[in-house]
């Protein structure tokens, strides 16, 4: 008698998640974004019909309300530029006060009136208040199409970058920006992490490396370890705002002077400071290239010409360069590594291409780095083989750790770390603290990241209140803080008071994240389907619960069937015939009925295996082996069929 | 994703049998039995929990002071590469959830055995509970004493960068003779000397981080 067919683990006939599911790599710049698809770990970037690979980040919005992105935008970007925002990136997770310090660098103007709701910075854009990440998701979401188009079918997952440097708030804002979009992110990968990756499996590279990223608006360094298909960071440093975007701005600015001296002062609208801005760029690129040339500034049309050369470019941005050196000798003390046992040096991000830095890298390191993969690809292409392992499986396993370090506000302003910077993620830590006063029933806690000792050099993530704490004389309460950091970097505080057992557990959203009623609102605003949307993750999830459920029983089965009379065994693969069937169906409550109905009737079963392992654990044998020949079981039929 | 199973922190290969005496207790997924502790179910190949082990035997590893990094180092990328979150991405949440726990507590063991002073101060902890309640914090070595109020006046009088230099490379001497020796007295169990050792060498890598930041104000000031 065929009892039934015994499938390995993901290979039951369910419809299996893994099968056909796609997940892009996304690298979400701060000038351009590029998307990436991966299969049998050969990463493709997906391009336009000009064999562009890069999406400008700049998002336009049309007086409908409608937005575009990519190439068109950046156009509009001189004609229209109330109604266009580029560089967003830099303002994620970043809130009114933070962006103070910036004010008249930024090219767009923010709102600042602040506002209900979240301390997140909202921008004026072509009459709406928008938030960063309302932006970044049209970003996303563009990129989603590129792919669908691609490849014809539905992307609902992907892989994201960002910054190594990137504080928590980051990291939320940009995760839920892919909600927004309709993607779930199946981790978020640190960008010169995800380089390294792309580096590692062109190269099968050994040994230390070491990944210099300088992008439009954040700057990296990380000290990687690989070896046997393992990417170990070792320590990791940056700058989550310094970029060719500076260097743009120190021409610029360069430019402006010389033309108030010869004008006297103007007043600049947004729009002059943009195309200034525009004119800059344009001469950083082409001073690359070539040693000198000449731009025009055009306001208020009057032009003026600006002649520049590449050591005079140089001057301008040396100060901006040297900040990055400063910070790699940072980070190699830090990963205990001398710059001479380097075994390379990666470069990442468009800006790597200033000829200035590539010199001051080199000498730094006493290598020639290596850029033969675009270094404005090179992350995406990384993403995408990530998204890649996480979905199908892979040999590969990036390690990586905390960029900054965390810790909580104590008495007198001071920073108490519970975990220190380039902590291997994910990590769990665990402190107690007490009240000072007696009968305080309150504490407030506030969760900071930063290296300084005092709580104002660092940046605020959280505040929370824990309350109920019991009267107590002062001291006496023992207030457990847990900090844990997930393998996105992601923050989770709990504080719970434990003497009296009485627990509170909160968990911690960023200051500068939105609230779970902003991310509702956003999402049933932006998306028709959002309630489809999450009626698919509900039915998929279930289905991965389904498999998960008959693989075990099947498992169990395979190994302790004897244990069961065949009316039993019959009943039992009954039930997972029809969670089967269910699973191929679309109804989640069926197959939620279809998980309880097989739990259920494997009880007896699950008792009589425990009851067997717990003997065989005191005789220090397998008693399977003779059990069914000598007596029967529980009254099970001695002449059961055996798998 | 298919678990492979390795004989890692003591796996049975047998279900329903413990081979190192463990309590057996019911898998969350298969309900069938399984040795508290287990990395997988034997069973059904579900990841378990992570069960209270010390950190040497997270990594089937001896509990002794010598380690080399490297064994260390392929230790730990075995256990990651079978229980990182990245290898349960398709998985339920409650298989997500657990190989997060079990990455965390991996990760833990790793930090704390890769640096010399924390293993020390595990160890002396570990072969000595209950022996050595104080633990290696307590100052009653009045040599010890003298020697750190010495060195670190001499910090603060340091005007050059020589002078710190100096300081720096004698600490570092100082901290490479600390880890010998511990090797020594950890090898015939003397945990008091580990102890003392311990302490120094807390002390030691203090000076040495304060001259680091000492050279980087000098730095700056130039």
């Amino acid at each position: 008698m065929q009892i039934m067919q015994i499938h390995e683990p993901g290979e039951t006939p369910l419809p299996h998640e893994g099968d056909g599911v796609i997940a892009v790599g996304i690298d979400l710049g701060t000038t351009n974004s590029v998307v990436a698809i991966s299969s049998d770990g050969v990463a493709e970037v997906l391009r336009n019909e000009d064999g562009s690979g890069l999406v400008p980040s700049v998002v336009a919005y049309a007086p409908d309300g409608s937005a575009f992105v990519g190439e068109l935008a950046r156009r509009l970007m001189l004609d229209r530029p109330d109604a266009v925002v580029s560089s967003v990136k830099r303002l994620m997770g970043r809130g009114v006060e933070d962006i103070k310090s910036l004010a008249g660098t930024l090219p767009y103007d923010v709102d600042k009136s602040g506002g209900e709701g979240s301390g997140m910075v909202r921008l004026s854009v072509a009459g709406q208040r928008l938030t960063p990440v309302e932006i970044s998701a049209e970003i996303l979401t563009a990129l989603k199409e590129r792919a669908e188009v691609h490849l014809g079918q539905k992307v609902e997952k992907a892989v994201v970058t960002v910054p190594a440097y990137f504080d928590d708030s980051a990291r939320t804002a940009t995760k839920d920006a892919a909600r927004l979009a309709g993607l779930e992110v199946l981790r978020l990968v640190n960008e010169p992490t995800a380089a390294a990756l792309a580096y590692g499996l062109d190269e099968s590279a050994e040994g230390v490396y070491a990944v210099y990223d300088l992008g439009g608006g954040t700057f990296d360094v990380s000290i990687l370890k690989m070896q046997k298909g393992v990417f170990q960071v070792l320590a990791t440093g940056g700058d989550s705002a310094l970029g060719g975007d500076d260097f743009d701005h120190a021409v610029a600015e360069h430019f402006l002077a010389e033309r108030a001296a010869d004008r006297g002062t103007e007043t600049m609208t947004s729009a002059d400071v943009k195309m200034a801005l525009m004119s800059a760029r344009l001469a950083k690129e082409c001073l690359s290239r070539q040693e000198s040339g000449q731009w025009t500034l055009d306001i208020d049309d009057q032009q003026t010409f600006h002649d520049l050369d590449r050591a005079r470019l140089e001057t301008l941005i040396a100060p901006l360069v040297d900040r990055t050196l400063g910070v790699c000798r940072g980070v190699l003390d830090d990963a205990g590594v001398a710059s001479q046992d380097i075994a390379g040096v990666v470069l990442v991000g468009g800006s790597t291409r200033v000829p200035l830095v590539r010199q001051r890298v080199a000498a730094l390191f006493g290598k020639e780095p290596l850029a033969h993969i675009d270094p404005d690809e090179v992350v995406a292409v990384g993403a995408a083989l990530q998204a890649e392992a996480l979905t199908v499986g892979s040999d590969t396993l990036l390690l990586d750790v905390t960029p900054l370090s965390l810790g909580i506000e104590t008495m007198g302003g001071l920073v108490e770390k519970i975990v220190e910077r380039n902590t291997p993620v994910p990590v769990s830590k665990g402190q107690e603290f007490t009240t000072f006063q007696d009968g305080q029933a309150a504490m407030s806690i506030h969760v900071v990241q930063g290296e300084r000792e005092l709580v104002d050099q660092c940046r605020s993530l959280a505040r929370f209140e824990l309350h109920g704490i019991p009267p107590m004389t002062a001291g006496a309460a023992r207030i457990q803080v847990g900090f844990a950091v997930d393998a996105d970097g992601l923050l989770t505080v709990t504080a719970r008071e434990q003497t009296t057992g009485v627990e509170q557990t909160v968990e911690v959203k960023p200051s500068y994240g939105l609230t779970e009623d902003e991310m509702a609102a956003m999402l049933y605003d932006s998306m028709m389907h959002a309630q489809d949307d999450m009626n698919r993750r509900l039915l998929a999830e279930a289905r991965v619960e389904a498999e998960r459920s008959l693989s075990a029983v099947a498992a169990a089965l395979q190994a302790d069937a004897d244990l069961l009379a065949a009316e039993e065994q019959e009943e039992i693969v009954e039930t997972m015939k029809r969670l089967e069937a269910a699973g191929a169906r679309e109804d989640r409550d069926a197959i939620n009925a279809g998980v309880e109905d097989l739990e259920r009737v494997t009880r007896a079963f699950a008792e009589r295996r425990m009851d067997r392992g717990i003997r065989s654990a005191l005789h220090g044998v397998d008693v399977r082996e003779f059990e069914s020949a000598a007596e029967p079981a529980d009254g099970v039929d001695t002449d059961q069929p055996k798998t | 994703m298919e678990q492979t199973l390795k004989p890692l922190a003591g796996q049975s290969e047998q279900s329903g049998s413990d081979e190192e005496g463990r309590p057996v207790v019911p898998c969350w997924s298969c309900q069938g039995p399984v040795g508290e502790g287990s990395l997988f179910c034997s069973t059904c190949k579900a990841v378990q929990p992570p069960g209270q082990l010390d950190h040497f035997a997270r990594f089937g590893l001896p509990a002794e002071y010598d380690l080399e990094s490297a064994v260390l180092d392929r230790h730990y990328f075995d256990c990651q590469r079978m229980l990182h979150p990245d290898r349960f991405a398709m998985r339920t949440p409650k298989e997500r959830a657990l190989s997060q726990q079990q990455s965390v507590c991996v990760n833990e063991a790793y930090e704390t055995l890769k640096d010399p002073l924390k293993r020390a101060d595990y160890l002396v902890h570990l072969r000595g509970a209950g022996v050595l309640p104080e633990g290696c914090t307590l100052v009653n070595d009045q040599e010890l004493l003298t020697e750190s109020m010495e060195l670190r006046e001499a910090l603060a009088d340091a005007e050059s960068l020589e002078d710190v230099d100096a300081l720096d490379q004698r600490a570092t001497d100082d901290i490479r003779y600390c880890i010998d020796a511990l090797s020594d007295v950890f090898r015939t169990d003397d945990l008091e000397g580990a102890c003392r050792l311990t302490t120094r060498l807390k002390y030691l890598r203090k000076l040495s981080e304060e001259c680091r930041h000492h050279r980087a104000k000098m730095d700056k000031r130039e």
